[in-house]
């Protein structure tokens, strides 16, 4: 197929501004009505606002507004450093800086995000919204756990500063908030030094699950970066076949003496057809990929890009999911139910029919302090599905299992979970709610997400 | 390079400062609010590979008399600019203009008279030291009479006309003068209105207004696709021109 090469240094695509027909939607390309404002001024334009949303690569409804009348800010234009120490690596940004932008700046310099979700086109501001985790989710916890300070705009429009010693119980439900509590205007947390611009990674590839769940558990202590991706088209003795990857940053000895070069984009030229990717594309791609990891372990230097962001590498490759839409199932299934229940769970996922070549499944470290703060120790499990008529009965049938082992469900991918699915799963929620009362009574804050999830009005 | 960035703190301008302190070169920003100055230079200041300090003073295109304190400052602060590059301006609908005659006074002074005003303050300074260069943004709303921006337009083509003879008459004598036209680009200026096919983004504009003043180029269209698509405008018959809504 051909795809067009662009230098993309620093532009940061949106994953959708107002569209002609003024729909917003997210990176599962699902819209909703509504347009985004759009200013350098985040302190003006968030007065009266609704929501805020960074660069809409949450997959669900969580960065669309509840009714297409609201004020909804799209931040990624309030994107200054406001300061940078060199000796500590505290940095300071407005909510709409972008992990791109960090990366492109701070990374010849040898300083690096504490925690990276897999894409890099996020802000400030969405990754504490969400809270994200990335494959040092064992070591690190998550982004929040690095965060310092927030600047917030409360309901009542105040503007206040919350960090672990000053409003400890507004920081912490900002923490995963999914911006249901205040809008970020900047962001403090503390950046890694990290040794050189290289990642030494080991990939294996794995037979089946059982080796798989041995694998991540065998690598963890070792490897400060894990995940894996499983093929969960197979069923049967491979099923739960896949790769394995382990990395850290290399040492400067081992890096090349050479930077890596700047990686080069490229566009999914157009929307294929809702009928490109079924289970027999998407078996074929699957075995093709398995497969051309040859070596049963491969271990070299990569590129950061390469290692964190595989799927940057081609720029709106959401479009290959077709005019309806897809959407990402991630749960976390905790360390108590065992390697039996993650098995359970493929075995489900397989008999529902979620036919999906991506399916990305990762060993999670202890729950951080985010009142709703998706990661909790246990293994975490990915897999995008496209929107089908079948799909709102696989997410129903996969969240009563879900809710059975003790798991939950994230938040920033989520589009289809039921009201009453979500209150079963999270014990949290009642802590949630009782923030949302003392900080904002009067529901300014809310979402698609939280009219469908929180009952919140339209 | 000694560059003044008027309108710096935002959109096209934010985007090509950046580009500039990031390879090193010298920036001083002007604008409207000091607070929003100081945020832009300590942001610059991050990005230079030396840290260098960022100059700034206020300067408002409502205020013709505050033009050469302003300009004082930063040569003061530059030891003699050599590059000036203009982003400030004015926008509207033009439903907003046909609403409000002094809108369209404001508007008019500031995109045209005002600018033109600025520009002389610095083609007197840069001739006066060997040359320079002068980056002023017009649009490509001043190259055709068009419903939607009949107001806003003229004040640009008005401006082109001015920066082209400028580069005709003193080219020879030093001064580069580049006149920019951005077709339509996603910035806080049209964040109300809808993008049409070939909208940019501000970062691919500053690519493309360094690059064309590394190579001293008169006249740019950015993204590039807005040469050909002006090119078509511009040569529909009249009748068309009444018949369209663009
Ligand atoms: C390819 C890909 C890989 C991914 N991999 C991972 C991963 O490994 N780990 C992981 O954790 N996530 C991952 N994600 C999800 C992504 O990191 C999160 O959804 C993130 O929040 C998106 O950031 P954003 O700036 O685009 O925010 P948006 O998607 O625009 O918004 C997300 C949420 O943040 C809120 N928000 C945004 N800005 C603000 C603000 N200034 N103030 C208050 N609330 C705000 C929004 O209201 C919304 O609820 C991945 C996504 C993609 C597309
Ligand atoms: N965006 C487009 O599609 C497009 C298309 C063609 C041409 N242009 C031109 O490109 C240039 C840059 O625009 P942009 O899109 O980057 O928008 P922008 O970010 O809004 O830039 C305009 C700047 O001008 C400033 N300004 C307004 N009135 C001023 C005054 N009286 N004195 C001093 N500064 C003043 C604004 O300051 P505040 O923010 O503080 O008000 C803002 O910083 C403008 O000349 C515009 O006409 C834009």
């Amino acid at each position: 197929m051909a795809v067009s090469v662009s230098d993309t240094r620093t532009d940061v695509p949106a994953s959708s501004s107002s569209s002609p027909s003024a729909t917003l939607s997210a990176w599962g390309r699902i819209p909703e009505k509504g347009r985004e404002v759009l200013s350098e001024d985040l302190e003006r334009s968030t007065l009266g606002a609704t929501l805020c949303r960074g660069l809409g690569r949450s997959y669900g409804d969580s960065s669309l507004p509840a009714n297409a009348a609201d004020r909804v800010v799209a931040t990624r234009l309030a994107n200054r450093i406001v300061s940078f120490d060199e000796q500590t690596g505290h940095l300071v940004g407005e909510a709409g800086v972008s992990l791109a932008e960090l990366n492109r700046l701070f990374l010849p310099r040898q300083w690096f995000t504490p925690v990276t979700p897999g894409t890099k086109f996020v802000t400030l501001g969405g990754m504490v919204a969400s809270d994200v985790h990335g494959k040092n989710h064992h070591r690190e916890g998550c982004f929040g756990a690095h965060v310092q300070k927030l600047r917030v705009r409360l309901a009542d429009e105040s503007v206040i500063e919350c960090s672990p010693e000053e409003h400890a119980d507004l920081f912490y439900g900002m923490i995963g908030g999914m911006g249901l509590l205040g809008h970020i205007l900047r962001v403090e947390f503390r950046m890694h030094r990290v040794p050189s611009r290289w990642i030494r990674a080991e990939t294996e590839r794995v037979r089946d699950l059982d080796e798989f769940l041995a694998g991540l558990g065998r690598t963890a202590p070792q490897w400060p970066m894990t995940m894996g991706w499983i093929d969960c088209l197979t069923s049967g003795s491979s099923m739960g076949r896949g790769i394995l990857t382990a990395g850290r940053w290399a040492t400067a000895e081992e890096a090349p003496a050479l930077p890596p070069p700047d990686p080069k984009e490229r566009t999914f030229p157009i929307e294929l057809p809702n009928w490109a990717l079924n289970p027999v594309t998407a078996s074929l791609f699957n075995t093709a990929y398995y497969w051309r990891h040859m070596a049963h372990r491969w271990s070299g230097l990569m590129t950061p890009d390469a290692f964190f962001y595989p799927l940057d590498a081609i720029l709106h490759w959401n479009r290959a999911y077709g005019p309806r839409g897809f959407t990402q199932y991630q749960c976390v299934l905790p360390r108590a139910a065992g390697a039996a229940a993650v098995r359970e769970f493929m075995f489900l996922l397989t008999k529902l029919g979620g036919a999906s070549p991506l399916c990305v499944i990762k060993d999670c470290g202890p729950q951080g302090q985010g009142v709703l703060s998706f990661p909790l120790e246990g293994t975490s499990i990915a897999v995008d599905m496209a929107v089908s008529p079948d799909l709102q009965r696989i997410v129903d049938n996969l969240n009563a299992f879900v809710i059975e082992t003790g798991g939950r469900i994230y938040l920033t991918k989520d589009r289809f979970t039921r009201a009453e699915h979500f209150r079963a799963m999270e014990p949290r929620l009642a802590q949630f709610v009782a923030l949302r009362d003392k900080w904002d009574p009067k529901r300014r804050f809310r979402s698609a997400q939280s009219v469908r999830l929180f009952g919140d009005a339209a | 390079m000694k560059a003044i960035i008027f309108g710096g703190t935002t959109g096209m301008g934010r985007a090509i400062a950046r580009r500039l302190a990031e390879r090193g070169d010298s920036v001083f920003l002007m604008g409207l609010d000091t607070d929003d100055l100081v945020r832009s230079a300590a942001d610059l200041t991050e990005r230079h590979p030396q840290r260098a300090e960022v100059g700034y003073a206020v300067c408002d295109l409502e205020k013709p008399d505050g033009f050469s304190a302003a300009l004082d400052a930063a040569d003061a602060f530059l030891g003699e600019f050599d590059a000036v590059i203009v982003t400030a301006a004015m926008y509207a609908t033009q439903d907003a203009l046909e609403a409000d005659v002094d809108l369209v006074r404001r508007l008019v002074t500031v995109n045209y008279a005002n600018t033109v005003v600025f520009c002389e303050h610095v083609r007197k300074r840069l001739l006066a030291r060997g040359g320079g260069h002068l980056v002023v943004f017009s649009s490509v709303a001043g190259d055709r009479g068009r419903k939607p921006v009949a107001i806003y337009g003229s004040s640009k083509a008005g401006l082109s006309i001015y920066l082209e003879a400028l580069d005709h008459k003193f080219n020879a004598a030093g001064l580069a003068v580049t006149c920019v036209k951005p077709g339509f680009v996603k910035t806080g200026m049209t964040a109300g209105l809808k993008p049409p096919p070939f909208a940019g983004e501000p970062d691919q504009v500053a690519r493309d207004v360094v690059d064309a003043m590394d190579r001293r180029k008169p006249l740019v269209y950015t993204p590039g696709i807005w040469a050909l698509v002006m090119l078509v405008i511009r040569s529909l018959p009249r009748f068309v021109m009444r018949k369209i809504g663009f």
